[in-house]
């Protein structure tokens, strides 16, 4: 039987992956990939509970829009990104300190 | 141990795994490629919940999308990279990662503690929920369910998410124009 600690320990387990490649990777794409796999996370956690509430489907319908927001921040984050490498060459986040050339 | 539980350990552990190996690697193409995996062995977590619309989903918009972006920017921005990495290994164990690791590590630490905790003493309104039977069960047809109440009872968050998905789409586009023809 699948319980809902289950989902939750693999939540915990991606979301904290996720934040250590945020906080040690020196590659912004791979930030971003941190991120995701936090956002996958929590979707986990939305879908799991929301197994519970079959009037309302409420855990279900905000995973499908965190879906949606996760793609939307990837899309502008990546043309950032891009345009960075295109300034500074790099797309190392420690190398990137100034805002305006 | 029955089928199902046998299943969902080993999605789980390829999650978790390909997560743990996506992280430690230094190569960013393999690591893009495991990611993949994660997404895939997820997408099939979702389905024990019964959320078989979202995990397709999550399949159509992050592996058909998302990743080949990411995938895109990765070998529109490579070269640099390859440079930096062949020319030494000065960063390997920097400053940063034995930081990171224990911040990590205390954040696994809270929330499987809260994870256990909330499965030995389960929240009232599940029990309620339990009791009223209103759980989902596998024979329903969320994707139903899923559309009539996006477009009743979840009418304004739909909205502003459709609001914000053309903000990103002008942003993305205003972003990647070239520079001058403004």
């Amino acid at each position: 039987m699948i319980t809902i600690t289950h989902f939750l320990v693999v939540g915990a387990w991606l979301f904290s992956i996720g934040l250590y490649a945020v906080l040690a990777r020196r590659n912004a794409i791979l930030v971003l990939v941190g991120i995701e796999l936090m956002i996958n996370a929590a979707i986990l956690n939305l879908v799991a509970f929301g197994r519970y509430d079959s009037s309302l489907y409420g855990g279900q319908a905000f995973a499908l829009f965190a879906i949606v927001l996760a793609a939307a921040a990837v899309a502008v984050a990546l043309a950032i990104i891009l345009n960075v490498y295109k300034h500074h060459k790099t797309v190392n986040p420690e190398d990137i300190s100034d805002l305006k050339d | 141990m029955d089928m199902q539980t046998i299943v969902f350990y080993s999605l789980a552990f390829a999650a978790v795994f390909s997560a743990i190996l996506l992280v430690s690697l230094r190569n960013i193409a393999r690591s893009l490629f495991l990611f993949f995996v994660v997404l895939f062995a997820v997408a099939g977590l979702y389905l024990f919940a019964l959320a078989d619309f979202v995990a397709i989903t999550q399949v159509m918009v992050y592996v058909g999308g998302i990743l080949i972006l990411m995938l895109f920017a990765f070998m529109l921005s490579n070269r640099e990279m390859f440079r930096q990495l062949q020319r030494g290994t000065a960063h390997f164990i920097a400053i940063p990662v034995w930081q990171a690791l224990p911040i990590a590590i205390l954040f696994l630490t809270v929330m499987l503690y809260t994870a256990l905790h909330v499965g030995r003493n389960e929240p009232p309104w599940i029990t309620a929920s339990r009791e009223a039977g209103t759980v989902i069960r596998a024979a329903d047809n969320t994707v139903e369910q899923l559309g009539v109440h996006t477009m009743t009872h979840y009418l304004l968050p739909f909205e502003v998410v459709s609001v914000l998905l053309m903000m990103a789409l002008i942003g993305a586009a205003h972003l990647a124009r070239k520079e001058g023809d403004a």
